[in-house]
This record gives C-alpha cells, sequence and structure tokens, in this order.
C-alpha cells in the first residue's frame, strides 16, 4: 500500500515537474527581458521553473526544431528554409511578438552631425558616402561599424536600411552590442547601431528621417507613438502541440505586468 | 595480486589511449562531413528562385552576377550579353508597390498569379520570390544559379555569407587575414620571447628566476577574452593615435595581443631546452677561453635550436588558432589586407562569431566548415614540423 502511494506521489511529482518546467532559448537581443521576465514570472509562481539561455535566434530555432527547447526566441523572423523544416518533420509552429526594439543609429560625441536620412545611411553601409563633410561633417573619414553577419540585428538593419542591398565588404564587424559602444566611443569618425536599451552618454544618437523631412531621435515613446522608424519585433516560437505548457508564460509575457517589465528593461511594449 | 593489479591499470592506460585517439578521430571526420557537401549545394538561397521574362535570353548567373544585380550596381541586361533593356529588381516585398491588397486576394491566394502576370509584362525584370510561387503555370523562366564552385570559394575576394539572393563565401580575405596577423605576430613575439628565455636561462640569477618565471606562466593562465578587452579598451586608442589611424581596430592590434599570448609558450619551451644543455659544454666551452656570450651564442643556441624552434612554431600555432582575444580586436572587416594597419578578418573569428547565428546544415553553415578544415590543415602542418624537428634532434 505505502509503495503504491509513493509510486503515486513519485508520479504526480515528475509530471508536475514536466508542466512546471520549461526552457527558453535563443537570441541574445531577447535575452536579459527574457530573463528579467521569467524571475519575476517564477517569484509569482511557485513551483515553475523557466530556464533562459542565448546563443542567438538561429541556435534557439534550431533547438526548438531538435526538440531541446520549449520556447525559440528571436529577433527576426524564421527563414523560409527553417520553416520547411519544420514542416517536413511534420510540426506546426505558432509564432508569438512579445516586445518590439528599436535600433539607434550612434556616432562618436564629438561629431557635428546630428541627423542623417535613410538614404544617406544606406550610402554609408553600402560605401557610397566616405567621408562626413559629404553629409554636413567634418572632413573625417567614415569608419563603419556593424554587427556580425548572421545576427538577427544585422538582417534587420540589412533589410529596413539597405533595403537588402549589401553591406560594403570593409565593414566592421563587431562581436557584440557592448563592442560597438566601445569602439564608437573612442573612434572619432565612427558610426554604428545598436538596440535602444544600450544608448548611453558615451556616444550619441542620430536623429532619423525616412522622408527627408521628419528627423526623430530614438526613444521609447518615439518608438511608442510609431514617428520613429527603425523598429523591428522580437518574437518567441513554439511548438503548437506544447501551447498548453508554454502558454502561462506567454501569456503573463503579454500581460500589463510583463510589458511593464519590458518598459523598464528598455524595450518598447506592445500597447 | 600485485600482478594483477598491475594488469588492471595497464589495460585501464590501453584504453584511455584508445579511447583519445578515437575521439579525436571522430572530431576530425566531424569537421570533415560538415563541409564536404558544400561544393553540391546550389548556390541560390534554398527555397526561392530566381526567374526572368520568358523572353530574356540569359539562362545562366554567377552568384556574383546575381549580387551586382541585385545591389543595383548593374543596371542593364547588355552586360550580361542579354538585350539593351533596363534590369528591374523585384524582390517579394517590393509587391505592394505594383498591386493592391483586393489584388493579392484576402490570404494572398492570388500572390503566386500576380507575380506570374508581373513577370510577364516587363521584358527586364529579375525576380527573387519563394520556390511555392513558381508553380505550375508559371510564366517566367528559372535561372539557373549553378552549384557553389571551388574557384568561386578558394578564389573569392568577397566573404557576404547572408547575401540574398546567392550568397558569396569566398574565403581568400579570411585565409589571408589569418596568416597576415599570425605572421606579425611572431614577427614581435620572436625577438622578445627568445631574449627574455636567453635572460632567464644563461644571465638571470636563481633569485631572479624564480621571480620571473611564474610571472611569465601567469600570462597563459589569463582567459583570452580578458587579453581581447584589454586590446579593446587600451591598445586600440594606442594604435590609433600613434599611427595617427581613422579607426583603431587593426591587424596589428591583433598582432600585439597575439604577440602577448604566444609570448609564455615560446619562452618557457626555449628556455627549458637551453637549460638541457649539458653542464659539461658550457664549462668545456668556458675553459677553451670563451666568454659567456660566446659560449651562450656558439655553444648553447645551437644546441637548443630544435628546442627553441619547436617552442617557436607552437607560439605561431597558439596564434593561429586564437578566437576571442582576435574578434575583439581587429575590427573582422573581410577584405584582403594590403597593410597591416588595416582592419581585418581571421578564419577562428569568423567560425566563432557566426555559427551561434547560421541555420543548421544551410550552405553558410558548411562554409563555416570548411574554413574549420582549412584551419585544422593548417594547424596540422605546424604540429607536424614540430614533430619533424623533434625527431632530427633525438638523431642529432
Amino acid at each position: 500500500m505505502r509503495t503504491k502511494i509513493l509510486a503515486v506521489i513519485c508520479t504526480v511529482a515528475l509530471f508536475a515537474q514536466a508542466i512546471m518546467a520549461q526552457s527558453i532559448k535563443g537570441s541574445d537581443t531577447a535575452l536579459p527581458l527574457t530573463q528579467k521576465a521569467a524571475e519575476a514570472y517564477m517569484k509569482a509562481n511557485k513551483g515553475a521553473k523557466i530556464t533562459v539561455t542565448g546563443g542567438g535566434s538561429g541556435v534557439g530555432i534550431t533547438a526548438l526544431l531538435d526538440g531541446t527547447t520549449d520556447i525559440a526566441m528571436s529577433s527576426r523572423k524564421m527563414k523560409f528554409d527553417e520553416k520547411s523544416k519544420f514542416q517536413q518533420g511534420g510540426k506546426t509552429v505558432v509564432e508569438k511578438v512579445i516586445a518590439y526594439d528599436a535600433l539607434a543609429v550612434i556616432v562618436n560625441p564629438a561629431n557635428k552631425v546630428n541627423q542623417l536620412t535613410r538614404q544617406q545611411l544606406e550610402d554609408i553601409y553600402t560605401g557610397k558616402v566616405k567621408n562626413w563633410k559629404e553629409v554636413g561633417g567634418d572632413d573625417v573619414a567614415i569608419v563603419v561599424y556593424s554587427r556580425e553577419t548572421s545576427s538577427g540585428t544585422y538582417e534587420f538593419f540589412k533589410e529596413q536600411i539597405l533595403k537588402n542591398k549589401n553591406y560594403m565588404s570593409s565593414v566592421l564587424s563587431m562581436p557584440a552590442t557592448g563592442a560597438i559602444m566601445q569602439s564608437v566611443s573612442q573612434t572619432k569618425g565612427a558610426i554604428g547601431y545598436v538596440g535602444l536599451a544600450y544608448l548611453n552618454s558615451s556616444v550619441k544618437a542620430l536623429k532619423v528621417s525616412y522622408d527627408g523631412k521628419n528627423f526623430v531621435a530614438p526613444s521609447v515613446e518615439n518608438a511608442q507613438n510609431k514617428t520613429y522608424p527603425i523598429v523591428r519585433p522580437l518574437f518567441f516560437y513554439f511548438e503548437k502541440k506544447s501551447e498548453a505548457k508554454v502558454s502561462p508564460f506567454i501569456t503573463f509575457m503579454l500581460s500589463p505586468e510583463g510589458q511593464k517589465i519590458v518598459k523598464q528593461e528598455g524595450y518598447i511594449p506592445l500597447q | 595480486m600485485r600482478n594483477r593489479a598491475e594488469k588492471l591499470v595497464e589495460s585501464l592506460f590501453t584504453i584511455s589511449g584508445f579511447v583519445t585517439s578515437i575521439v579525436i578521430v571522430l572530431v576530425v571526420v566531424f569537421l570533415f562531413s560538415g563541409g564536404v557537401h558544400l561544393f553540391r549545394s546550389p548556390s541560390i538561397e534554398h527555397g526561392y528562385v530566381v526567374a526572368v521574362n520568358a523572353d530574356n535570353p540569359i539562362d545562366r548567373l554567377s552568384p556574383a552576377e546575381l549580387k551586382s544585380i541585385f545591389d543595383y550596381e548593374q543596371t542593364n541586361w547588355q552586360q550580361f550579353g542579354g538585350a539593351d533593356e533596363e534590369i528591374l529588381v523585384f524582390r517579394l516585398n517590393d509587391i505592394t508597390n505594383y498591386f493592391s491588397e483586393e489584388d493579392l486576394g484576402e490570404n494572398f491566394e492570388f500572390v503566386s498569379e500576380r507575380i506570374s502576370q508581373l513577370i510577364s509584362e516587363n521584358q527586364g525584370i529579375i525576380a527573387f520570390i519563394p520556390q511555392e510561387y513558381a508553380g505550375e503555370n508559371f510564366s517566367g523562366k528559372e535561372i539557373d544559379g549553378g552549384t557553389i564552385s571551388l574557384s568561386e570559394v578558394f578564389g573569392g575576394k568577397e566573404w557576404l555569407p547572408t547575401a540574398t539572393p546567392a550568397p558569396l563565401f569566398g574565403l581568400l580575405p579570411l585565409i589571408t587575414g589569418t596568416l597576415w596577423v599570425s605572421f606579425f605576430a611572431i614577427l614581435i613575439a620572436l625577438p622578445f620571447g627568445l631574449s627574455v628565455s636567453i635572460f632567464m636561462s644563461e644571465v638571470a640569477s636563481e633569485r631572479v628566476r624564480g621571480i620571473l618565471k611564474p610571472v611569465i606562466e601567469l600570462l597563459s593562465g589569463i582567459p583570452s577574452v580578458v587579453y581581447g578587452f584589454f586590446g579593446l579598451v587600451v591598445v586600440v586608442p594606442l594604435v590609433q593615435q600613434i599611427f595617427n589611424l581613422d579607426v583603431g581596430e587593426t591587424g596589428l592590434t591583433g598582432s600585439l595581443i597575439l604577440a602577448i599570448m604566444a609570448l609564455p609558450t615560446i619562452i618557457t619551451v626555449s628556455e627549458d631546452a637551453m637549460r638541457n644543455c649539458p653542464r659539461a659544454m658550457r664549462e668545456a666551452s668556458l675553459s677553451l677561453g670563451a666568454n659567456r656570450w660566446q659560449t651562450t651564442y656558439k655553444v648553447v643556441i645551437p644546441y637548443s635550436i630544435s628546442g627553441i624552434t619547436s617552442g617557436v612554431v607552437l607560439g605561431i600555432g597558439r596564434a593561429m588558432g586564437e578566437t576571442m582575444a582576435v574578434l575583439m580586436v581587429t575590427g573582422n572587416s573581410a577584405v584582403i589586407p594590403h597593410t597591416i594597419l588595416q582592419p581585418l578578418r581571421t578564419i577562428p573569428a569568423t567560425i566563432a562569431a557566426e555559427l551561434g547565428e547560421v541555420s543548421s546544415g544551410s550552405p553558410h553553415y558548411q562554409a563555416l566548415f570548411v574554413l574549420g578544415i582549412i584551419l585544422f590543415v593548417i594547424t596540422f602542418a605546424i604540429n607536424m614540423c614540430v614533430a619533424s624537428i623533434s625527431a632530427k634532434h633525438k638523431n642529432s
């Protein structure tokens, strides 16, 4: 009798564990945000266990495909060949936007230039404009910093600003946002792009305009009222069959409480 | 009893030896199997087609040609041997410029038809669209991008692994970048390393040695990220100021950091080699009237030359394979370097930075494995050199 009860308890405990424990993996951009949200969620729900790890958008999606994670974080939309792999595996993927992230274009604080149009940014990143005096600055060569080729941020910037043209090959690609901040703050002719959450006084954020008339400074307010143009969604991907398991956390993420964390971390809430 | 224990230990050693070898062989096999399919994959991104108007005489375009078209560098079909017609570039996202939402249908069920219509109406169009939209009644003609070729990879000068429609995997900038940085690193480390090791084995007193040796060995205990960060914050601005450059992230910065990192290896190995020079040989030299410098120069160094060489070669290997530090300080721009005062990109840095976000099994993923194979071949050759030098020493 006793063993039977013990066995039942064990099974229930295991089952509960399986329901409550979930892992989230993927984009480094969404990592700090998800981590904070998971902490708050675990505090509110005793017994829930969420492990959040980074590695990059591609890593997260591959892990979801292999079944080693429950939710994949991504700072880019799933690619066509990734989608078709899920299809081949007979898996349906659900996509949820959890927050937005604005990209700020930054220069050295000593730079005279305060604003640039999208076309000017495109010319700078494709190598047509090589000197700051061509866009209203001093006679200093432009040093162009970018993120690594396979980061979600890199591709988003390429789609939005460069209109899918390729970066010039002499662009300096840095492994992390922190490295871009460091380099831009110590190189006079530098230009780079970072997430809004990373901005500080060691660099100067530029006002950006798509139409050439209205220049808007990057800020949470401007991103939220849609006047600032360089904004991208952050995604959660999960399998349809594990929806019951992951939906409490995602609901929490989308709730006012979760969105408050989004704002605190320097990202842009959905509403 | 004792005999049995001995046998047990002996078999344990044998097993662990075999297991290690098998694991190493497996890693090599894994490396090669990851990269081997690169040259069989189509050069146009998987799941997409590039299509032109059915009347367009062009059938094939290389990845480089596709890139120049989609970057708006070439704007006329004449350049590719076609008619004198303006090139109209079309990507799926552009479709809303041509059709209203009603035209496309509520669930985008008419997209395929509309694209087909658009392609048949425009003589000069080139469209990059998902395969599913180029179905049965498709009016356009698919361009044959061919497969990724050996010459494009090993002779290509552009590394644009995420370019659409066709990525460019030119390895030349990465290979030259790696060799360039390592060469200068060794050029800087060699004189320093040798003079320090001569000082420590021949000149320094026992007490000075006792202090210096642990300090130098401490250098090799510092994680490479710390070197990288030190480089980014201290060496990069320094190089920029001294040489009055636009940008401080250069090959030279990487070489300096790598030189510091290779020093402990060079110093410890060559110092050990020099101290192994038998006392009898030194005393013989001294008793013939040679002074200490002559002894060092004519006796000790020639005697230990093979040890010194293997130290240097091991140092090169260390510099060649270093990832994190160079990733942070060389600027990683994929252009073939002409001077050392220019940003460049190395193979290990490329693998480390890109493997995390690449979708597994894709040509980009395989190209990174090919890079791994190249690095493996280079370091393998270096290790072979060490082995042959040591063997030579034993013979003499």
